[in-house]
């Protein structure tokens, strides 16, 4: 059994989560705290990752960074290669699938900040910033978590949207869940199985540490 | 002393605002504050929470006005809506809302300009000292009692060096003697620090024995003013002697 595969998934994920998380907790954050017109449809937006077929929303991602669109031309000049069939685009696709799981269970947490303790941090003079790094952040640290660890199993399991921007590349783009897809293809099914449970034992530990941090809240006073 | 009090600032709030909690759709208050604590008294519904969280920039005004001390907080007409954290009035809540994850000194530290832990932590020590509430600078408010957790919230609001302290019901989850106590110290401390004070709440007896002045809200209008009286003073009889 190759390793490359996991180890891209893995190294593919990680940085998708990161990713994912900067802007998922920020769009979190300004999503819990104003009722901006509009907001409804941005939700939308963001959860529809959840429920589209993969291919389909690989399909948004192609026309939106190919190599003929504004952006991937963009791109393109700025490093000199393309983004679409490269790991960047891998990441970019894991990133996408990642994101609505984050943005949902920070959201939740941090809406559920009391509102006192907002208003109180404000009167004590601490700027919006302020306040969400200090006071709503930390309070909601245990949803934001539970959402990263959700986002990374959700990114590291990604077949669909890879497959799709990223393709299927050996030693290049070949995540996990695609070597899978090909062993299988190919009958090795000793090293489809292999794969199998490490991308299962991941994704399991993943959610259970996930589950436990929703659940032991604290300061539920 | 209450016969003392020196006009120090006027508030002017002639604003209508969202009535999400049951409170009046307008409030309509025009104060002179002076030195100690003004009591606003009146029953639920009234806009005595309403007034304060106006006041401090955590209602919005649909329109209107709110002047404090000459300064234009909110004006509809002007476009000036200075937002809650560059307002520098403080409220301690009726929850009093200490942060959870703080210490005591941490959360008195948080309206502290920025510097050094150890100078932030030392200044936060001080006020804790003024609240009497030292010994427990490092315990968490979960594990702080009703009277403590009080005191630290009163140390924190001061600590900000607020243009006004407005406190909601502040006294409403503790016991006569508690209440007593906390009673003469926080009127100890808003005397020493010269500030105008808010108190709402809808005992009589705490706005008798805290306020130097008394004003009766209903329907976001100051509808009475209450002679100022401290529980030792004896009724004062009218008429004529023997």
């Amino acid at each position: 059994m190759s390793y490359e595969p996991l180890v891209l998934s893995f190294q593919v994920a990680v940085v998708a989560t990161f990713l994912a998380g900067v802007v998922g907790v920020a769009l979190a954050g300004v999503m819990s705290r104003t009722r901006l017109p509009g907001s409804d449809l941005l939700d939308v937006l963001i959860t529809a990752p959840m429920v589209l077929p993969p291919t389909v929303l690989g399909y948004y991602l192609l026309v939106t960074v190919g190599r003929s669109t504004p952006l991937g031309r963009a791109y393109e000049t700025l490093t000199g290669s393309p983004l679409v069939f490269t790991r960047t685009a891998a990441v970019l696709a894991a990133s996408i699938a990642a994101l609505p799981f984050i943005v949902k269970a920070a959201r939740a947490a941090m809406e559920d900040v009391d509102p006192r303790l907002v208003g109180a941090a404000a009167t004590l003079g601490a700027s919006p910033l302020r306040v969400f790094l200090t006071v709503v952040l930390p309070l909601s640290r245990n949803g934001v978590l539970a959402g990263l660890t959700l986002g990374f199993a959700r990114a590291l399991g990604d077949f669909g949207v890879t497959l799709m921007v990223a393709g299927n590349i050996p030693g290049l783009t070949q995540t996990g869940a695609l070597a899978i897809y090909d062993a299988v293809q190919a009958n090795r099914q000793a090293e489809a199985a292999g794969m199998v449970a490490v991308m299962t034992a991941f994704a399991v530990a993943a959610l259970y540490v996930g589950t436990k941090l929703v659940r032991d809240r604290p300061h539920a006073w | 002393m209450p016969g003392e009090a020196r006009l120090l600032v006027r508030l002017l709030v002639r604003a209508r605002v969202p009535g999400a909690d049951g409170g009046p759709p307008r409030l309509d208050v025009d104060l002179e504050l002076g030195a100690g604590i003004t009591a606003v008294i009146g029953p639920s519904g009234a806009g005595k929470t309403t007034l304060l969280t106006t006041v401090a920039g955590l209602v919005t005004p649909d329109a209107g006005r709110i002047v404090l001390d000459g300064v234009a907080l909110f004006d509809d007409a002007r476009t000036v809506s200075v937002p809650a954290h560059r307002r520098r009035v403080a409220l301690v809540f009726q929850s009093l809302a200490l942060f959870p994850h703080l210490s005591a000194w941490e959360n008195v530290a948080y309206g502290l300009p920025s510097g050094r832990r150890a100078a932030r932590r030392e200044r936060a020590l001080r006020w804790l000292e003024r609240a009497q509430v030292a010994h427990r600078a490092d315990r968490l408010p979960s594990s702080l009692s009703g009277g403590e957790a009080q005191r630290v919230a009163l140390a924190r609001a001061l600590a900000s060096e607020p243009r006004a302290l407005l406190l909601d019901e502040p006294f409403s989850a503790l016991d006569d003697e508690l209440r007593g106590q906390l009673g003469a110290d926080l009127r100890a401390l808003v005397a020493q620090l010269n500030i105008p004070a808010i108190l709402v709440t809808h005992h009589r007896e705490d706005a008798a024995s805290l306020g130097s002045r008394t004003l009766a809200l209903s329907h976001g209008r100051v509808v009475d003013e209450v002679a100022a009286r401290t529980p030792a003073e004896p009724p004062q009889r009218g008429g004529g002697g023997p």
